[in-house]
């Protein structure tokens, strides 16, 4: 019976002769279902330039992306530094336990780098992620192009320089007094100011735990809102005039006109760029904490990053510090697939 | 007719002006204050008087950079990964985003997973360390000793920026392909007489970005070259911060200027050649970014 199942679908009712014939599309479909493969193969030999061309990509990263991911299963393993992972022992959840529930200092220590990991990426989500979008909207009130143009420059500017260049700057504009030398230029114009009191000044700002968020965040809006404004400003450019002139006819005063013009021209970009933002949620820059804080200010700096890498690279517990970084990816990747679900279950706009 | 300005639209207008000035000035000068105070004498430096022109100039802080030949070495050395860094991520960039934009690609969807899997997951940076260490035993069992090669082959690449060149690409109209494979142009010559030419902003771009991060890396240069001869420019710059701000070394400093002024000096001199250049690529990675931009 399958089989006579099967010859109908190739034949199609022709209304002009008034009787069935064969189907020749149909019949090529069928074919390239019972040889699947083969023709895969037939593909496959016709454009074999294109897949030369991926080879070198996909060993790259499968080299250097995702055989870390095969070395992070170290997490499970005991740390042996003469064997592959696949030959160590294995040692279940036990670096997990020591740094989820044991309560001792190792895990208090994890937790408190857990949090600060959170804590800056939350911050950065609550003051650095709307600057660039606010600096877009200025950037739009310069009719004047070479103005614009400068401003531009300007502000793109620092996303140009390294960290180090950045954390050094930093460092040496609020570094420290001393008998010999005078605080930072930074710290004492903000002494002037009465922001901070002489004695905070002398002693450093970043060797205070309670100033180093601020700081953080202060360089990360510094470095990264011009260059984080080209996209949002890029949708606010392409909004029509004719939209503003409707609103203006209808009254509408400049916050009316971001209320209701604005703002839902962008809304779809702010969706993405905000996943694009939760994706990096808990995979802040490494390098930027590892230059700027140091054993005093462990307390607010220290993030599972860097806590990873004094246990696993300075220090030799390896498999303790896979498995702090595999909770915090685990953690990351949930973050991203979450905020994707909920983004694309309330505007329909999704990343992934 | 030019309407009259809202009262609204003025004052927010005014408040843009505002902040716009006070940010860009704020953005341009540490960079201002850092070439004042490298040129500026000691006392000036370590007393705050130096705030935005120079005073009591000096040249000493160069010129012992420049005498110094370590930072000759370490500036060569960051030119050798900036170049074949660029180069080698170039190449294997505009070649498989090439690829990923065809849509007679077989796999198509698995093939872009796989990039995309590596921007929501990275194993991290001690699982990566270990596997630089296994990299680097093959590299020097296969008589590669040089730790320079193996930063330029092993770092990099970006997934995001193979997506950006992908995109830039599938905007290319197909007829154009189909017109020049009818005149005989082969696979490669299509890619590099036609397409990379007409996204000429976005390969710029994506090459701008490349040769940025490797003009700037630090972390991983620092963990993977051993030989201090061998590290770039910004690896020198920290060690010389951590040196020079450690109050014990620096109580028996007395030369005519501040040691905050060789730093200085260092910090201007490796931003040099990213200000000479950004101004000739500055137009093309608005563009660019917009053009490849996120489409899915």
């Amino acid at each position: 019976m399958a089989a006579n199942v099967k010859a109908a679908d190739f034949l199609v009712y022709d209304e002009e002769t008034g009787s069935y014939r064969m189907d020749p599309e149909q019949a090529v479909r069928d074919d390239v279902e019972r040889h699947y493969w083969k023709h895969v193969g037939l593909m496959i030999v016709k454009d074999w330039r294109l897949y030369v061309m991926l080879i070198p990509m996909i060993l790259v990263f499968l080299f250097w992306r995702y055989f870390p991911m095969y070395e992070l299963l170290g997490c499970f393993k005991v740390a042996d530094e003469v064997k592959p992972v696949s030959e160590q022992y294995f040692a279940g959840f036990s670096y997990f336990k020591r740094l989820l529930v044991s309560g001792d200092g190792l895990s208090a220590e994890f937790w408190r780098a857990f949090r600060n990991t959170f804590l800056l990426s939350f911050y950065g989500l609550l003051f650095g992620f709307p600057a660039p979008i606010i600096l877009a909207l200025f950037f739009n009130e310069v009719r004047s192009n070479i103005m614009r143009s400068v401003y531009q420059v300007l502000t793109y500017l620092p996303k140009f320089m390294s960290t180090v260049v950045m954390t050094s700057l930093t460092t040496l504009l609020v570094k420290q007094g001393s008998l010999i030398s005078g605080m930072g230029i930074v710290s004492r114009a903000l002494v002037a100011i009465g922001a901070i009191s002489q004695e905070t000044g002398m002693a450093g700002l970043l060797n205070q735990p309670q100033f180093f968020r601020a700081i953080y965040q202060i360089t990360g809006i510094w470095e990264g809102a011009g260059y984080g404004s080209i996209v949002f400003f890029a949708a606010i450019i392409a909004i029509s005039p004719t939209s503003y002139e409707a609103a203006q006819i209808d009254g509408a005063g400049k916050m009316a006109q971001m209320r209701y013009v604005v703002l839902p021209s962008i809304l779809s970009t702010i969706v993405i760029m905000l996943i694009t933002h939760i994706g990096g949620l808990l995979s802040i820059g490494y390098e930027k904490v590892l230059l700027l804080y140091n054993t005093d200010t462990y307390v607010t700096a220290d993030v599972v990053s860097t806590f990873a890498q004094r246990y696993g690279i300075l220090g030799a517990n390896k498999g303790l510090a896979s498995a702090s970084e595999m909770i915090n990816n685990v953690v990351g990747m949930l973050l991203v697939i979450g905020a994707n679900t909920i983004a694309r279950k309330a505007s329909n706009t999704s990343l992934y | 007719m030019k309407r009259k300005l809202e009262i609204s639209e003025l004052i927010f207008k005014i408040i843009s002006y505002m902040i716009l000035t006070v940010f860009a000035l704020a953005c341009l000068y540490p960079f201002v204050y850092a070439v004042s105070a490298a040129i500026s004498s000691r006392h000036a430096v370590e007393y705050a008087q130096v705030i935005l022109f120079p005073k009591g100039v000096q040249f000493d802080a160069f010129a012992r950079m420049f005498n110094n030949n370590m930072f000759w070495n370490s500036y060569s050395n960051t030119l050798f990964l900036t170049f074949y860094g660029t180069i080698w991520e170039m190449l294997l960039s505009i070649l498989g985003a090439y690829a990923l934009s065809k849509k007679r690609l077989l796999f198509r969807k698995g093939f872009n997973f796989f990039l995309v899997f590596t921007m929501w997951f990275a194993a991290g940076i001690v699982p990566q360390y270990l596997n630089y260490l296994a990299t680097k035993r093959i590299f020097n069992g296969i008589g590669i000793t040089d730790d320079k090669w193996l930063v330029v082959l092993a770092m990099g690449m970006a997934a995001m920026n193979i997506i950006l060149l992908r995109n830039a690409f599938e905007g290319v109209p197909s007829e154009i392909e189909e017109a020049a494979i009818v005149d005989g142009a082969t696979e490669f010559q299509v890619l590099t007489k036609v397409y990379v030419p007409m996204c000429k902003s976005t390969v710029a771009t994506v090459a701008l970005f490349f040769g940025i991060s490797r003009w700037n890396g630090y972390f991983w240069a620092r963990q993977m070259i051993s030989d201090s001869n061998e590290h770039p420019l910004q690896v020198f710059i920290r060690l010389r911060l951590e040196e020079f701000t450690d109050p014990d070394q620096m109580t028996g400093w007395n030369e005519t200027y501040a040691s905050d002024s060789v730093i200085y000096a260092l910090i201007v001199c490796s931003i040099v050649p990213i200000l000479v250049i950004y101004p000739f690529i500055q137009k093309y990675f608005a563009k660019g970014t917009n053009e490849g931009g996120v489409k899915e």
